[in-house]
């Protein structure tokens, strides 16, 4: 369970896809000028990126290893068609929203990355796990700048408008550059203080563990002064 | 004719920019631009297969899979197409030029999955594109606009790698460092290229 724990972590914010490890910036940047297109891109990433995973995990004793790239592509290339027909006929709004980007995807780095760096090695099982995980990453990641960028682009939340202003450059890839920097800085910066804390806190607990283990080695109350016996020493 | 190849020449160098307006081929735009010799070859790798996967995809497309009705399938034949094709070329300049390969290393390989390459061969489907003033598609097109979108990457590369050489003398924040500041950098020149947007073709 434990295991499982660490891969959705890592997923989600340790390692995450779009932050942490700068990839998939092509639909990114295109799609990050409207909420809605956004959180569809990342949907859409989640879907093909958890079942390639799943089928590259599944097949990977049978894959020899000089071929493996043209495998992959060849199986994400597969699956981004039929995902493509697929919104074509039963979702077209989504379809038109991701416009060049929905054939694009097949040679999104996160997929192939994920495909490359995970799914050959583990079970099916984990790669499921890991592709779920980096895929919302992405998600969360994606939303979060298409918010920012259509708030101040058309001053409106998921296409529902509330304010009277726009800042062109925001709807633009200038903007789109911008936001993606600045989250990428913040995102580390909040990454470092927590782990920084969180290692302190580890620090405090084993300091804390070592003291009460010389305590009891020496039959020392807790309460007690430790520092007594030598003090009375200088006195003396 | 001629107004027209002027028409081609500015949309697809500067008012349609792969990188900056359309937003495709980011990978190496971020990742290749640290020195401009490095950015250069990229640029002109890169420029090579947009013209060679078009001049290949496109025919293939138009006279073979649409009118066998097989159009369905063109994400998975073209970037077959394209893998086979940056395979092609590391064998021969393998062969013909080591020093070149040497140079390009493993940016080589990696041309496969440059977002700019499959974006071009699709974008090219279009039978009446709104840039060509009305002008059909055709074969020869296709190719031109296909090398001079190539050409645009490559001189977006430049300007990027020339940026920061200069910005890697300066002094940084700390969390700024390495991609935030290249993505703000990126910024800028983007906006540089929005003024071209305003030209009336």
């Amino acid at each position: 369970m434990n295991k499982y724990k660490k891969i959705t972590l890592d997923g989600l914010i340790f390692n995450n896809p779009t932050f942490m490890l700068v990839l998939g910036t092509c639909p990114t940047l295109g799609l990050i000028s409207k909420a809605t297109s956004a959180l569809y891109m990342g949907l859409t990433v989640v879907v093909i990126l958890t079942l390639s995973n799943i089928i590259i995990s599944a097949l990977r004793k049978l894959i020899p290893n000089e071929v493996r790239i043209p495998a992959y592509i060849v199986i994400i290339a597969t699956l981004v068609t039929f995902v493509r027909m697929f919104l074509e006929k039963l979702i077209p709004s989504m379809y038109d929203a991701l416009g060049g980007f929905l054939a694009l995807i097949v040679v999104n780095c996160i997929i192939l990355g994920r495909a490359e760096a995970f799914a050959n090695k583990h079970t099916v099982a984990e790669s499921a796990v890991d592709g779920l995980a980096n895929g919302f990453g992405f998600t969360i990641a994606i939303t979060i700048m298409g918010i920012i960028c259509e708030f101040f682009g058309s001053g409106s939340f998921f296409g529902i408008e509330f304010m009277n202003f726009h800042i062109s450059m925001f709807s633009q890839p200038a903007g789109a550059f911008i936001v993606y920097g600045l989250c990428i800085c913040a995102f580390t910066a909040i990454i470092e203080a927590f782990t920084r804390s969180r290692e302190r806190n580890k620090n405090a607990a084993k300091r804390e563990m070592l003291s009460r283990e010389l305590m009891e080695q020496y039959n020392i109350e807790p309460g007690e002064p430790a520092a007594q016996p030598v003090k009375a020493g200088g006195e003396a | 004719m001629t107004a027209t190849i002027v028409v081609v020449i500015i949309s697809a160098v500067l008012t349609n920019n792969f990188v900056t307006v359309k937003t495709y081929g980011i990978c190496p735009f971020l990742g290749v631009s640290k020195r401009t010799s490095s950015a250069v070859g990229m640029g002109i790798a890169v420029t090579v297969v947009m013209f060679l996967a078009t001049a290949v995809t496109w025919p293939l497309y138009m006279y073979v899979m649409k009118p066998l009705n097989f159009d369905f399938l063109e994400i998975i034949v073209f970037i077959f197409i394209i893998a086979v094709l940056v395979q092609m070329l590391e064998k021969i300049l393998q062969k013909m030029s080591p020093s070149l390969y040497n140079a390009m290393g493993i940016y080589l390989p990696l041309i496969t999955t440059n977002c700019a390459v499959l974006g071009v061969t699709e974008f090219l489907l279009d039978e009446y594109p709104s840039f060509m003033n009305g002008v059909a598609m055709t074969y020869g097109w296709a190719v031109l606009y296909a090398f001079l979108a190539g050409l645009g990457f490559t001189l977006v590369m430049i300007l990027m790698s020339g940026m920061r050489e200069k910005i890697g003398y300066q002094k940084q924040a700390k969390y700024l460092k390495g991609t935030p500041i290249a993505m703000i950098t990126a910024a800028f020149i983007c906006m540089a290229f929005t003024i071209f947007s305003s030209i009336i073709l």
